[in-house]
């Protein structure tokens, strides 16, 4: 089973506490963006085997959103951190490349 | 090849079973294909056949980086319905049943094809609303359902209880010839059929990358040398992001896991599929006496191929309260398998930015049912560029908002 830790009320919370919430760090295109902007925000999602960053929600929990970076290959989980920011913390991407030399995800690495 | 037959098998009885030989050949790569089709599961293999049956396209090579039905094809629940709500999916997915029904004569292969009826549970009102709406669109479209109440579906499985607390059963839509196959069947007779007209089938193979000139596609790289092909078929399920990646473009699908398992094989008790979509489980009894089981899918991205525990335990606590007598089963396997999901929950078999790329993916957790229809669509799209079955499937749908949407109608067990 999936642990992932909150960042917000600090436990380790199980899957069956959790609700993924989909690819993190989405960026929003609405009226008056290109057509292939909006189709893309739409439908295309990052879908690697690998390193994923993706929104949670401790949903049997505390309630809150936060973002988790896993593996999605071997469910390893790299660590979590708040939702309250547009990339992933130096020390997050740190911890991925400790364990994953190299890997790149949209335009991080 | 030689021909399966009754008198093969009293043939053979007679000479000590030494004359059978293997049912598909395992050769080298040759230096040219007229097509390749990227994944030996059931539906590369199928669409592999039609080309060659149906279009003359017999220069054909499968490629496979595992061994040969060894993906979804081997790890589904082996149920094969059509009662779907969209016109569309109707069409491809009744192409299939109407194509699995004489499947086995049409390969000399027995894929133990077996009609005996699905019913999908209606456990809430709102279920009981959805499912008469699709008995209507089906009897428009000309897929034999119906829908029939609570008497009758204790008529048809009486092992199961129709006034549980929390899940009663209220009714079902009943489409007396879904049924089953067996699952790896499919794929070993498609295979054998394929290497009969000369095709060759190349396991333990690895695509490692998609050559292209002028935006066309001329080849593909894998672990065992760089073979060139005039069309490309890239028929993976769960990795279909990844080929897509190599070919240079993307697709709008995420890859997350699905799991089945089975019981201890027990006397025969349910002669029909049953399918719970409030509850998450579905249920049939193999020939062999097992239960099999299939469950829901994780909800994230997952690449694991392996199920988790508290989502079969969801599943199995739901069936037992409407089949209090598998509470005391043992249950003895349980996998899982890497399913592609599309926004809408239809598959997509689509021509592809790369010209003479064709994908056939995104078929989530009901590609099993669907194989006959697919490889039948998919070969016609790649052999003359435009089938009527697989029109409605492009890619642009998403761009368009042509969607398919079958996520209501089918829910999970899909």
């Amino acid at each position: 089973m999936l642990i992932l830790n909150c960042p917000c009320c600090g436990v380790d919370a199980e899957e069956s506490e959790l609700a993924a919430g989909g690819e993190a760090h989405l960026k929003r295109y609405g009226p008056g963006s290109s057509e292939d902007d909006f189709h893309d925000y739409l439908f295309m999602r990052e879908n690697p085997k690998g390193v994923h960053f993706e929104r949670w929600r401790h949903a049997n929990g505390c309630g809150k959103w936060f973002h988790a970076a896993r593996c999605t290959q071997t469910l390893e989980v790299f660590g979590t951190y708040s939702a309250q920011v547009y990339e992933p913390p130096q020390e997050i991407k740190d911890a991925i490349t400790a364990k994953r030399p190299g890997w790149t995800w949209r335009d991080f690495s | 090849m030689k021909h399966y037959s009754a008198f093969a098998v009293a043939r053979e009885a007679l000479r000590y079973h030494t004359g059978w030989e293997r049912a598909w050949r395992s050769p080298e790569p040759k230096k040219r294909y007229d097509a390749i089709i990227v994944g030996a599961g059931g539906h590369g293999l199928a669409t592999a056949y039609y080309l060659g049956k149906n279009y003359g396209i017999q220069n054909v090579a499968v490629i496979e980086k595992g061994w040969l039905g060894g993906g979804n094809t081997g790890r589904n629940t082996t149920i094969i319905r059509s009662n779907y709500l969209q016109d569309p999916s109707a069409a491809i997915y009744e192409k299939a049943r109407s194509l699995y029904e004489d499947l086995s004569q049409d390969l000399n292969y027995n894929i133990m094809f077996s009609p005996r009826g699905v019913i999908m549970l209606a456990q809430t009102q709102h279920e009981i609303r959805g499912y008469q709406r699709t008995a209507h669109a089906n009897a428009l479209q000309g897929v034999k359902t119906e829908w029939i109440g609570p008497e009758r579906v204790k008529e048809l499985v009486p092992i199961i209880n129709l006034d549980g607390p929390r899940y009663p059963v209220l009714g079902g839509l009943w489409q007396e010839r879904g049924g089953t196959a067996r699952h790896d069947a499919v794929a070993w007779g498609y295979a054998r059929a394929c290497s009969a007209m000369g095709m060759d089938i190349i396991q333990q193979c690895e695509v490692t990358g998609v050559r292209q000139e002028n935006g066309r596609v001329i080849g593909v790289d894998t672990t065992k040398g760089a073979i060139d092909c005039d069309k490309l078929g890239v028929v993976v399920a769960g990795h279909s992001g990844q080929l897509a990646e190599m070919a240079g473009f993307r697709l709008p699908l995420e890859a997350v896991a699905l799991q089945a398992l089975v019981s201890e094989p027990i006397k025969p008790c349910m002669d029909v599929v049953v399918m719970a979509n409030t509850v998450h489980g579905y249920m049939s009894q193999s020939d062999k006496g097992e239960m099999v089981i299939g469950g829901g899918t994780d909800g994230f991205n997952n690449y694991t191929q392996r199920g988790s525990f508290h989502h079969i335990e969801e599943t199995v606590r739901a069936l037992v309260e409407t089949f209090p007598m598998i509470s005391r089963l043992k249950m003895l396997r349980q996998w899982g398998g890497i399913v592609d999901m599309t926004g809408d929950r239809s598959p997509i078999l689509s021509k592809t930015p790369l010209q003479g790329c064709f994908i056939n993916g995104g078929w989530g957790t009901g590609g099993f049912k669907a194989i006959p229809g697919s490889g039948w669509g998919m070969a016609q799209l790649m052999a003359t560029g435009h089938s009527p079955l697989t029109e409605a499937f492009s890619l642009d749908r998403f761009k368009e908002g042509r969607f398919i949407d079958e996520s209501v109608a089918a829910g999970v067990a899909h």
